[in-house]
């Protein structure tokens, strides 16, 4: 353990990132966003508002959907977690990226990596989801660009594509 | 001339991939090494002289670097139309977030504490905070008269209307405040260094805006300032004149540390701070005759430009310019006025003055079918412009437009009027009220008027050693499809696969000034400079022998490989060029205002729950022609998005405004819509074969601003039976108005600040 001023008063923790173990030194009350961006360099998680109304830090830990500018860094030790980048196989896009793509579903972009992985879990509770499934299971995720039309043709497509 | 192979074809986002895997670089993903974080010490008074800045010191300043205003080595301004803001407060504030002193540090994380750890004595002077304020001029706070501009349209005999009118319908209407609220902050790293002089790289529209503002800040020539356009998480106007700002003072800390700052606001910090939607109140006098057409009238449009002048004066020109609709006025007087307040400067989002003036005229429009008896939809079609006839500006309609069938179109679409007799059966009874709306409107493409000939916009295409071609533009992504379109129209023109065709990333050392990217302007106006550099480019190797007319895409590759080989490069550049006939009056403020405009019906469906008083979009058709659609997946793409900020600016987005600054400064108080509150946009377009512009394109990413606010209202009115001339209507609002009704009072719903 070193004792540099950079390091005083953190901790190490230990994680799967996109499939990969990680271990990293943190401030315990440090924002996991701040985490993947700075020190694993994963930029591909945005911060929108910094205070989890907009959903564009959204990440998934153990499966789930959570603001990562609202979870202290400890809080991710031991768990498995995905961001945007563990979403393509190599150059093999998700069917949710292809559809994002070919719908329109992206526009400035910054609120896709987000969206994307909300529409992630939503299509894994469910696979076949109804309009407003998707409306109600998108809403925690802003975007200013598309007005949701394209996004939501967008979770469509990916669920047809990948039946249940 | 063969088939379009590309044009009309929703090919795939240029860089699109990067944005769905997360590999898009925006500006707080890009670290220089050796990087400062810089911050802004702010005014926290609306007006008032500076007495008096302190250093506490129990706090360690020594890491820190410091800049004031005397540190500028250039004019302390943001040059942009005029020069009267300046970069740092210097012995006078005026308005809450001015900028007064700049911080940088290694550390991000040390910013807040130093930003107060500074303090700074005022002597505070009186304030003023509305339009009408202003106008009392108690204070005067700008100039000698608290006007930054006023425009004055002119058209027949307004004075000679009265007297022949069966009615004289009056109206007041007013808009607030509404924040672009881009997802991405404003952002920006800049660097230094005495050879080359500064680079700044960052989230903003207008690269060659920001040079030349960072020219005169800086005291540098041309050749030593470089302006960057980093990938850009949206901008609507936002990012329009801000980042001249920005960029200033992160170059400011870059020359004096001599190390890359970084400037990233965060979420408060942008909303408090940086521009919106200009607050406008405007006035109408209509004379209509007995069968609803109008004889004529006065239109006064008014604006709050806030602290400075910025872009006041040309978000009032257009304003003015929408104000009478898509209306034929054989007589009209409009005047626009912007005028101070202390607040932050209000300046550019998509519509730029339209939407607020069009409200107006669309509101009242259902005002005068009320007093004349005619149907919403009948009052519009009698007095809609026709081929031939004149605009206010006295601009002739040539195109072969055809509102009514628009019109005709939209209801048919929504099945407005079946369901507008159903719901006022229904309203009868229960406690949801459901209503119809309407809404008619154009919009111009481009600068207006003699702005495009100022601009005189330069693009370039260059046939590349690998034969793939790049275009070269200063025009820049946000999100609305900048780089696709315009590879789209290259690739077309040059008849070779969109995929051999490129664009380069915004560099005022690479790119020529294509102009700003505002105003609709892209596809249309640099859209043609694209086509023309494009067969420039084809030109120049079949008159040199080394392409023959029809050519396969290798036999282009082989071309341009031999080409470059003998000659060095491959570059064609177009200029832009004033149309033919377009003749524009700066004085008179009349002529050929735009080049072309959009024309748009859209129809809301609005359901009114009388428990919470809260009012929601049921169903919304939006139809317009725009032109020739080039990518129909863009193309709907931006509509849904301006509809869903209309919807926003109708019901959602109250700035709450309180000596001057934003009270509500954060997602979780300013509520923009979430997928959740939104209807189906259904979007619809018709070709009516007007052509400009490349193949076929007029403007289209503002227009679909302008019509869903007075669409709604109009149709709540509908559902409730009671007027509101004021946006944003929250439940709040609707709840006081319809309690005032039916206590038998009349209030004015006028949005309080």
């Amino acid at each position: 353990m070193t004792h540099s001023p950079k390091n005083r008063g953190k901790c190490e923790i230990s994680l799967m990132v996109n499939g990969r173990p990680e271990t990293v030194r943190v401030y315990p009350m440090e924002r996991l966003l701040d985490v993947l961006r700075q020190e694993l360099g994963l930029t591909g998680t945005k911060e929108g508002c910094g205070e989890g109304e907009c959903g564009s830090c959204s990440v998934l830990i153990d499966g789930k959907l959570v603001n990562s500018c609202l979870i202290p860094a400890l809080q991710a030790e031991g768990t498995n977690l995905t961001t945007i980048e563990g979403l393509a196989e190599g150059p093999q896009l998700h069917a949710l990226q292809t559809a994002f793509l070919e719908c329109g579903g992206a526009q400035c972009g910054i609120c896709t990596p987000g969206m994307i992985l909300a529409a992630c879990q939503l299509l894994e509770k469910k696979p076949n989801p109804t309009l407003d499934d998707i409306r109600e299971g998108l809403s925690g995720n802003l975007c200013r660009c598309t007005g949701y039309m394209q996004i939501f043709d967008a979770v469509m497509e990916a669920a047809r594509r990948n039946p249940a | 001339m063969t088939e379009a192979h590309i044009i009309g074809k929703s090919v795939p986002r240029k860089e699109g991939r990067d944005k769905v895997t997360g590999a898009a670089r925006y500006i707080d993903d890009i670290s220089l090494p050796g990087m400062l974080y810089g911050a802004t010490v702010r005014s926290r008074i609306p007006r008032g002289v500076i007495k008096k800045i302190s250093f506490d010191p129990q706090f360690d300043w020594s890491e820190f670097v410091i800049v004031a205003a005397n540190d500028i080595p250039g004019k302390n301004c943001i040059a942009l139309i005029g020069d009267d803001q300046p970069c740092l407060a210097d012995g006078m504030v005026n308005h809450p977030e001015e900028p007064i002193l700049l911080l940088a540090h290694e550390g991000r994380h040390m910013l807040r504490q130093a930003i107060e750890a500074v303090s700074i004595e005022y002597e505070p002077l009186p304030a003023v905070f509305t339009i009408e304020d202003s106008e009392r001029r108690s204070q005067v706070i700008w100039g000698t008269d608290n006007i930054f501009k006023t425009f004055l349209i002119a058209k027949g005999e307004v004075d000679s209307v009265w007297a022949k009118a069966d009615y004289i319908v009056e109206g007041e209407y007013t808009t607030g405040a509404q924040e672009q609220l881009y997802i991405e902050n404003n952002g920006v790293i800049a660097s230094f260094d005495a050879k080359q002089g500064i680079t700044v790289w960052g989230s903003l529209q207008c690269p060659y805006y920001v040079h030349k503002a960072l020219m005169a800040l800086c005291d540098l020539p041309a050749e030593k300032v470089r302006v960057v356009q980093a990938e850009t998480g949206g901008a609507f106007g936002g990012k329009e004149d801000y980042p001249s700002m920005i960029a200033g003072h992160a170059a400011l800390l870059a020359m004096k540390s001599g190390r890359p700052v970084k400037i990233v606001y965060d979420r408060l910090e942008d909303m408090t701070a940086t521009t919106k939607r200009h607050p406008s109140r405007t006035r109408h006098r209509t004379a209509v005759g007995k069968d609803g057409k109008i004889l004529g009238g006065e239109i006064d449009f008014t604006i709050d430009g806030g602290a400075y002048a910025t872009l006041s004066s040309v978000v009032l020109s257009r304003g003015t310019i929408h104000a009478g609709g898509p209306y034929y006025w054989p007589n009209v007087r409009i005047r626009g006025k912007a005028v101070a307040t202390n607040t932050p400067p209000h300046g550019a989002f998509r519509g730029f003055g339209a939407p607020q003036s069009l409200f107006a005229m669309e509101r009242h429009m259902n005002r005068i079918a009320q007093v004349v008896g005619l149907s919403p939809a009948e009052i519009r079609r009698r007095n809609f412009l026709k081929p031939g006839q004149t605009t206010t500006t006295e601009q002739t309609v040539r195109e072969e437009i055809d509102l009514g069938k628009l019109l005709d179109r939209a209801v048919d679409l929504s099945a407005h009027d079946a369901k507008k007799a159903r719901f006022a059966q229904e309203n009868e009874a229960g406690s949801i009220r459901r209503g119809m709306g309407i809404a008619a409107f154009l919009h111009g493409a481009g600068f207006t008027g003699s702005g495009e000939r100022y601009l005189a916009s330069v693009v370039g295409v260059e046939g590349c050693a690998d034969g793939t071609v790049r275009v070269l533009v200063s025009s820049t992504e946000f999100g609305q499809g900048t780089n696709t379109v315009l590879c789209q129209i290259a690739a077309e023109a040059l008849n070779l696969p969109y995929d051999y065709i490129r664009i380069a990333q915004p560099d005022t050392n690479q790119v020529p000034n294509s102009g700003p990217t505002v105003a609709s302007r892209t596809a249309m106006v640099v859209g043609s400079l694209v086509r023309s550099a494009a067969i420039g480019v084809r030109q120049t190797l079949t008159a040199g022998g080394t392409l023959s007319t029809s050519y396969s895409p290798e036999e282009f590759r082989a071309a341009c490989r031999r080409h470059i080989t003998e000659h060095g490069e491959l570059r064609s550049y177009a200029h832009y060029e004033v149309p033919a006939g377009v003749l524009w009056d700066d004085l008179k403020y009349r002529g050929e205002a735009y080049a072309t405009y959009a024309w748009a019906v859209y129809v809301a469906e609005v359901a009114v729950d009388l428990s919470t008083y809260s009012a929601r979009v049921e169903d919304f058709v939006a139809l317009q022609e725009v032109g020739r659609v080039l990518h129909p997946i863009l193309a709907k793409g931006q509509i849904a998005g301006g509809v869903a900020q209309g919807i926003g600016f109708a019901l959602y987005e109250k700035v709450v405004w309180q000596n001057g600054r934003m009270q509500n400064g954060q997602m979780t108080n300013y509520i923009m819509p979430a997928s959740s509150d939104l209807p189906q946009i259904r979007i619809f377009f018709e070709e009516m074969g007007n052509i400009h512009g490349a193949y076929g394109a007029k403007g289209i990413g503002e227009l679909p601003m302008d019509g869903p606010a007075p669409a709604i209202v109009n149709a709540i009115e509908d559902a409730l039976g009671t007027h509101f001339d004021s946006i944003p209507l929250l439940p709040e609002d609707i709840f006081e108005a319809v309690s005032a009704e039916s206590n038998g009072e009349l209030v004015s719903t006028n949005t309080k600040r």
